[in-house]
């Protein structure tokens, strides 16, 4: 009787045959997976009369923005409106690095105070706000804390400084260069820098929670600093705050640079959270867009590409300082 | 040392620490005294009490609501089994424990604590209260029996284990929506903390395998599997999840031919796994990073095929790594689930929001939300100790050293 098995293996086992074939496998279901949606896109968008089209972009977009810092009122066109979304979400997500990176730095490296009760709170506040959905922190700091504030007369007074329901008033040049601080007029503050309820409210949200995951990076990256490293420095007669910031922080930062990237990149992404306490950043334009003109593929397209754009600049900056703070190796 | 040295070491060890101690803990006693006074005196809980069937169930049919119930138990009965198998297994570097450590009696004591006041202090009736104490009876007993007797079917019960839950989960939905011969309860009846688990636990499984599959791809040979994974990954980790639910929300029903269009719950969900797969390919791939090459080849060159390689050899190392990034990722989507009542759904934050807008209970908000937040912040943090707990179960002794 005849050896059972084939000289050559069957041709489902061919080494260099199998790759192809799988990808081709793979290759050919995408594509009639994405020919089949793109198909029923078209079909349906021009049944409802809704081909792409960017002409609606020119048109008047007649709803207001309660606060930019591009001037822009209802008379003018949608990209306009979307643009000063885009400059709010932008002023919102970099006041929110500066926030989270100071307050994440002193939780994070509280968790290494020489007191044990900062040590514990510092976990805890941590493992709290971690814990706890961001949407439900921006509705509370908006419902509870923001709008329950005192307005008028009876608001919170600090010397230059207001908090009032009606918003963070604080001191600045007028016109004319003279320094001026807020008043009251008719029982309603006016100052030269006013902050809207609804932007503090993002802002100290955003703020506090990625300070926290923020914190957890730093800690780590603390922690990643060999215990001999400290002791080095002690016996080289630096003191704590020194020896932190001479020995540890630069050794340190190579491990919590590419976790804050993370961290930026997920506050700026969730900035678009906005919506729920009241604040107009570039998601929020783009829904009431949405609504008024129907246009939803263009509306999200262009959601997509001003999320993305705004990643990759965060990601180029972020790849950028990462580079520096490496070992240099010669 | 004795309390007062460690305390003076923990707290006064210089004039500075003292400073800072003695501020830091008027601060908490203010606040902490603040809070209670607020919530014993000027908090008024009515609007929790009265709406805890909406927050819990939604607008689920009453006639149906003993599916639920049964499901409840069910679930109890299960993680009781599975907190009893769980402790009978070995921990590593540790002797082994008696059926009941102290951390266990700890979690017991507080369990019957919080089953017998909570409800009470919720102002539920007698009958519900006495649902609660059967509910904590039955997650005890099963962790007694598991405790007991898990050693003696150990392996049975290792292979039952991963069953459980699953079997457990489809038993749950056709409990939930209906069919086999029950009454169909649609997804829009739906809603509170039950849509809540209900989108999170569908997305949670779903996800998963699709996560590694794509975090396979990513580390593949092959440039078609490997650039397919790499642009679905890196477009979804790129854009918010609110714009992907909108998206879901405006562009699906043109995507798919008329009607074939899931309704607007079940298209949340499909978005939810298709987001959390793109992050959990991204934590897999960190375990996939941390099995040494030499692990794959060795398996192909004992005859393994890739599939056998990577299921059998690969795969139990690289989730084992991944798994407290997995579970972190399991948790952020639970909080992610709040992001439906921004698209209009009655989950829990939803259905909170709706209860508020009612003129009875307005400026009613911080009772709602830090019950909310408690709610959230238990079922996440008993998320992460499980995480923890699995994590030091299953490490062998080879990759701790």
């Amino acid at each position: 009787m005849a050896d059972s098995t084939p000289a050559h293996p069957p041709w489902w086992h061919n080494r260099r045959l199998l790759p192809w074939l799988v990808q081709g496998a793979v290759g050919l279901t995408l594509l009639v997976v994405i020919a089949f949606l793109l198909g029923n896109l078209v079909r349906n968008l021009s049944a409802a009369g809704l081909l792409l089209s960017w002409r609606w972009l020119g048109q008047p977009a007649s709803f207001d923005i309660a606060e930019t810092l591009l001037p822009f009122n209802a008379s003018e066109p949608y990209w306009r409106g979307l643009l000063a979304g885009l400059v709010n979400t932008v002023r919102v997500v970099l006041l929110g690095f500066v926030g989270a990176t100071v307050l994440g730095t002193v939780v994070g490296s509280a968790s290494f105070s020489s007191n044990a009760l900062v040590k514990r709170l510092a976990r805890i506040v941590v493992e709290v706000i971690r814990n706890i959905p961001l949407l439900l922190q921006l509705v509370f700091w908006y419902f509870v804390v923001f709008l329950a504030l005192p307005n008028g007369a009876e608001a919170i007074q600090l010397p230059g400084i207001v908090l009032a329901k009606s918003g963070l008033f604080l001191p600045g040049f007028e016109a004319g260069l003279h320094w001026s601080g807020p008043t009251l007029v008719d029982g309603i503050w006016q100052a030269p820098l006013r902050f809207t309820p609804e932007f503090g409210a993002l802002l100290t949200g955003l703020v506090v929670y990625t300070g926290a995951f923020i914190a957890e990076v730093v800690r780590g990256g603390i922690a990643s600093v060999p215990k001999g490293q400290w002791e080095a420095a002690a016996s080289l007669g630096l003191g704590a705050f020194e020896s932190l910031r001479r020995i540890i922080i630069p050794q340190a930062l190579r491990v919590i640079v590419p976790g804050l990237n993370t961290q930026y990149i997920s506050l700026a992404k969730n900035s678009s959270l906005a919506v729920a306490c009241g604040y107009t950043d570039l998601y929020s334009v783009a829904e009431t867009s949405l609504n008024q003109t129907g246009r939803a593929i263009e509306v999200i397209v262009i959601l997509l590409a001003a999320y993305l754009a705004i990643n990759l600049v965060i990601s180029l900056v972020m790849n950028g300082l990462n580079r520096l703070v490496q070992i240099k190796e010669r | 040392m004795g309390p007062i040295q460690r305390l003076r070491k923990d707290l006064f060890a210089n004039p500075l620490d003292g400073l800072v101690s003695v501020l830091l803990l008027s601060g908490l006693a203010v606040a902490g005294y603040r809070l209670l006074h607020w919530a014993l005196t000027q908090a008024r809980w009515a609007v929790i009490q009265a709406n805890s069937t909406l927050l819990a169930v939604g607008r689920y049919p009453i006639e149906q609501q003993w599916r639920l119930w049964l499901l409840v138990a069910l679930v109890a009965a299960a993680s009781g089994l599975s907190w009893g198998v769980l402790r009978g297994l070995p921990v590593r570097d540790r002797p082994k424990t008696t059926l009941w450590p102290s951390n266990d009696r700890l979690a017991a004591i507080l369990l019957v604590f919080l089953a017998s006041w909570t409800p009470a202090l919720l102002g539920l009736t007698l009958a519900i209260q006495a649902r609660w104490w059967t509910l904590t009876a039955l997650v005890l007993l099963m962790r007694w029996l598991a405790g007991r007797y898990a050693g003696r079917f150990a392996k049975p019960a290792a292979l039952a284990m991963p069953l459980l839950w699953p079997l457990l989960y489809l038993l749950g939905m056709v409990l939930i929506g209906g069919g086999l011969g029950l009454v169909t309860v649609g997804a829009n009846e739906w809603g509170g903390l039950l849509l809540t688990l209900v989108e999170a636990s569908f997305a949670i499984l779903l996800s998963f395998p699709l996560g590694v599959l794509l975090a396979l791809g990513r580390r593949s040979s092959l440039p078609m599997l490997r650039w397919g994974s790499i642009v679905y990954i890196e477009f979804i980790r790129g854009a918010p999840l609110i714009t992907l639910l909108f998206l879901g929300q405006n562009i699906l029903g043109f995507l798919l031919p008329g009607g074939l269009a899931p309704d607007r719950v079940w298209r949340a969900a499909w978005i939810l796994t298709f987001f959390s797969a793109a992050y959990l390919a991204e934590a897999v791939r960190s375990g996939l990073a941390a099995v040494p090459r030499g692990q794959l080849e060795a398996a192909r060159s004992l005859g393994l095929s890739l599939p056998q390689a990577l299921g059998r050899v690969v795969l139990p190392q690289a989730l084992r790594v991944a798994l407290p990034a997995t579970v972190g990722q399991f948790i952020s989507l639970l909080q992610d689930t709040t992001l439906l009542s921004l698209i209009g759904l009655l989950d829990l934050l939803g259905t909170a929001r709706s209860v508020m807008a009612n003129p009875l209970y307005l400026g009613k908000s911080a009772e709602v939300y830090l019950t909310l937040a408690v709610l959230f912040w238990c079922c996440c943090a008993a998320l992460g100790l499980g995480s923890r707990a699995l994590e030091r179960r299953l490490s062998p002794p080879s990759l701790s050293r």
